[in-house]
């Protein structure tokens, strides 16, 4: 297997990964193609750590092809640009996100949504559009089609901004989709991790009134005082989720874990939104009266597109937003993955990629 | 019980009522409140017989005080109008549908949205502001507020127009609220009963290309050639709904009984609503990525406010829109409702109340 992995295209390149459904990861050399005319090369340096990736390492959504190397945060450095690439140059520093192919026909890519293309390539776990795997940040080097390729906003830290590739954009897209990104909204925020705090920031950049929803009473200082939400809710707390009833333009949902949602639902004024991105393993249930009583919405949301992904990072740049992180040694990443599974950190991991990944 | 019902008021007043969960309705006299100074006192000429109706009879939602008279597609002719009436005198056609009241200073109310307003009376089971009890259409004769008068529009039938003013506006707001109703956009209907029938009318004078869903494969062809649907598909077939995937902006789904939507969801285009007007009485279930996974929206409406009623009913007038009515007699009404029960009805059944409720 690994000989395969080595010999699949021509240039060496190295990361870590994880070779089965344990999905503890080890050191692993593997090959990415040669530059081609609208590719970007650049080297990593670094790489934000998902709850996706976990997901992705112990094939929980059972999409995974193993070894999958992980990584859809990436930032770093160009190296070499292909010969028809306008709008990078060596020594530019680049993000990478969740996509690194579409179809670039379709409705969904013609309107710049390329989240939507039913054929598109995701950064790592599945097959690329040359039937190769594709292989994620937790490498040394990265190579992508020009057009998914991020420009990085000047005045943006690159560690702390990596986050933003994922989490920035998944949180940012539906606040302003939904119409969440009014001056004086009220909008809630269930879930201080890694989508939740940076969904937080959005909706205070946006001008938005916050209110924080957790299970966690203890989160109640870092969402006031440190993330600047004004107000929070314990969700378990009835008298508390009550006095909410009826006073919210929306709700941004980041938690995977299994909760209802009806409260939820009791806190949105009419026509109010409640927007998953979390995904819990189980299905949720709702009673039909609680949406036909007040004309309220359930959705969906997943990641944005190029172009809004690009505004996003400036729009983060301009605000001064960056994720909250711990930065790590990339050999840390196993118990990264432990903590990550225990909500045990505040609030992403940062594989310091450069500094840390040798080559073998 | 009976007594009090007739003192109450002080105008007689007699109609058919349910007395118990049975639902069984048998004639009934009681009272009604003087012409107030802003009301509008109205014959009632017909009646539409709502699904909901059933349900408030047997007392299904757990809303209903007895006696129960029902009755909110409530069609008629002015008989005497308050000092301050401005919109309506005697001679007059008129309509009243499931609104007589609302606080009228709320943020719904004063965007013209009564339906979503948390103090709404409903025309029937509700207390009004002077604490006694509504009763509906199945009467000899009804009095509103001015503001929840309709005006009935001169070229609308008035015995197949009266379902319009639930079954109609139900269907018609939500086309209307999300967008639905551009011409050329693929509109799904999920059942071909009350509600469905007129939602196709509706979609197709919006000038959409409509899709009916149904369980019962011979609906077809009242679908295609009785309402000129444009596609019918039989819900429980696989092969169908594949066929149909992600091919719709939008579905309106009218079904009451518990059905599954995650295949309705799969049928929706990227962006795409699913809008639920009928009432399971189970919670639905929905598995978060299906609506992460296009940014799907799931939501409910329940009528609308008087201002889009009176707009549906122009809009029905000038298209030619009407429901598909079997006239009955009130002393039918029992057997009706376990007609209604089966769904055996083409689609509406409307009472005629002025030539057959005879005073006791």
């Amino acid at each position: 297997m690994a000989k395969s992995l080595e010999s699949e295209h021509p240039i060496k390149a190295y990361g870590y990964a994880a070779h089965d459904t344990t999905g503890t990861f080890s050191p692993v050399t593997f090959s990415r193609r040669v530059t081609g005319e609208k590719d970007v090369r650049f080297k990593v340096l670094y790489c934000g750590v998902c709850h996706s990736d976990l997901h992705y390492a112990k094939n929980e959504w059972g999409v995974t092809t193993y070894p999958v190397i992980p990584g859809h945060e990436i930032v770093g450095v160009v190296t070499e640009v292909g010969s028809k690439v306008e709008k990078f140059k060596v020594g530019d520093k680049v993000g990478v996100g969740c996509l690194v192919g579409s179809c670039r026909s379709c409705e969904s890519c013609s309107s710049d949504c390329e989240q939507f293309c039913p054929t598109q390539t995701l950064t790592y776990g599945v097959p690329n559009f040359d039937g190769t795997q594709a292989y994620g940040g937790y490498s040394d080097h990265m190579i992508s089609d020009e057009h998914f390729v991020l420009r990085w906003p000047e005045n943006l830290p690159l560690d702390s901004g990596a986050p933003l590739l994922c989490a920035g954009i998944t949180t940012y897209s539906p606040l302003r989709y939904f119409g969440l990104d009014k001056p004086g909204m009220k909008v809630g925020v269930v879930g201080l991790g890694g989508l939740g705090h940076v969904a937080v920031k959005m909706a205070k950049a946006f001008g938005a009134d916050v209110t924080v929803f957790s299970t966690t009473a203890a989160k109640k200082q870092e969402a006031i005082e440190g993330l600047k939400a004004d107000h929070f809710i314990n969700s378990r707390d009835e008298e508390e989720m009550k006095a909410a009833a009826s006073t919210l333009d929306g709700i941004i949902d980041t938690v995977s874990g299994n909760h209802p949602i009806v409260p939820l639902l009791g806190a949105l004024k009419p026509n109010g939104k409640l927007v998953l991105l979390g995904a819990p393993e189980k299905p949720v249930e709702l009673a039909a009266f609680a949406l036909i009583l007040g004309r309220k919405i359930v959705a969906g949301s997943a990641i944005g597109g190029l172009k809004e992904t690009q505004e996003m990072l400036d729009f983060s740049a301009k605000h001064g937003i960056t994720a909250d992180i711990e930065l790590i040694p990339i050999d840390y990443v196993n118990t990264a993955m432990d903590r990550l599974l225990k909500s045990d950190v505040r609030y992403r991991f940062v594989i310091d990629v450069a500094n840390s990944l040798k080559a073998e | 019980m009976a007594n009090s019902l007739e003192s109450e008021h002080p105008i007689k007043a007699y109609g058919y009522a349910s007395r118990d969960t049975s639902g069984v309705l048998s004639p009934l006299t009681f009272s009604r409140r003087a012409t107030g100074e802003k009301d509008v006192r109205f014959k009632v000429l017909y009646c539409g017989v709502c699904h909901s109706d059933l349900h408030f009879v047997k007392n299904e939602w757990g809303m209903t005080t007895y006696p129960l008279i029902p009755g909110h597609e409530i069609v008629g002719v002015v008989t005497e109008v308050g000092s301050k009436v401005d919109n309506f005198k005697v001679g007059d056609n008129v309509g009243v549908g499931c609104l007589v009241g609302s606080c009228k200073s709320c943020q719904s109310c004063t965007n013209d949205l009564e339906n979503y307003c948390p103090k709404q009376i409903l025309t029937y089971g509700s207390p009004y502001y002077d604490g006694t009890f509504t009763y509906g259409g199945y009467s000899d004769h009804m009095v509103a507020d001015e503001h929840f008068i309709l005006r009935w529009p001169k070229n609308l039938p008035l015995d197949s127009g009266s379902p319009l003013l639930c079954a109609g506006i139900t269907t018609y707001s939500p086309l209307r609220h999300f967008g639905l109703d551009k011409p050329g956009l693929k509109v799904g209907v999920v059942g071909l009963g009350g509600l469905g029938h007129v939602a196709v009318k509706f979609a197709k004078a919006f000038g959409a290309e409509v899709t009916v869903f149904s369980t019962t494969p011979a609906k077809k062809q009242e679908a295609l050639d009785g309402l000129k649907a444009d596609h019918f598909i039989v819900s429980k077939d696989p092969e169908q709904m594949q066929s149909a995937a992600g091919s719709l902006d939008g579905i309106i789904d009218t079904v009451s009984a518990t059905h599954p939507i995650a295949p309705l969801l799969s049928v929706l285009k990227p962006d795409g609503k699913l809008v639920l007007v009928g009432a399971p009485e189970k919670p639905l279930e929905i598995a978060a990525f299906s609506l992460i996974m296009g940014r799907k929206i799931v939501t409910g409406s329940a009528i609308g406010g008087l201002k889009e009623t009176q707009e549906m009913l122009d809009f029905a007038a000038e298209h030619g829109i009407t429901a598909d009515i079997e006239l009955i007699q009130i002393d039918y009404v029992n057997t009706a409702m376990e007609r209604v029960l089966k769904s055996d009805v083409r689609y509406r059944f409307v009472i005629d109340v002025a030539n057959s409720l005879k005073a006791p």
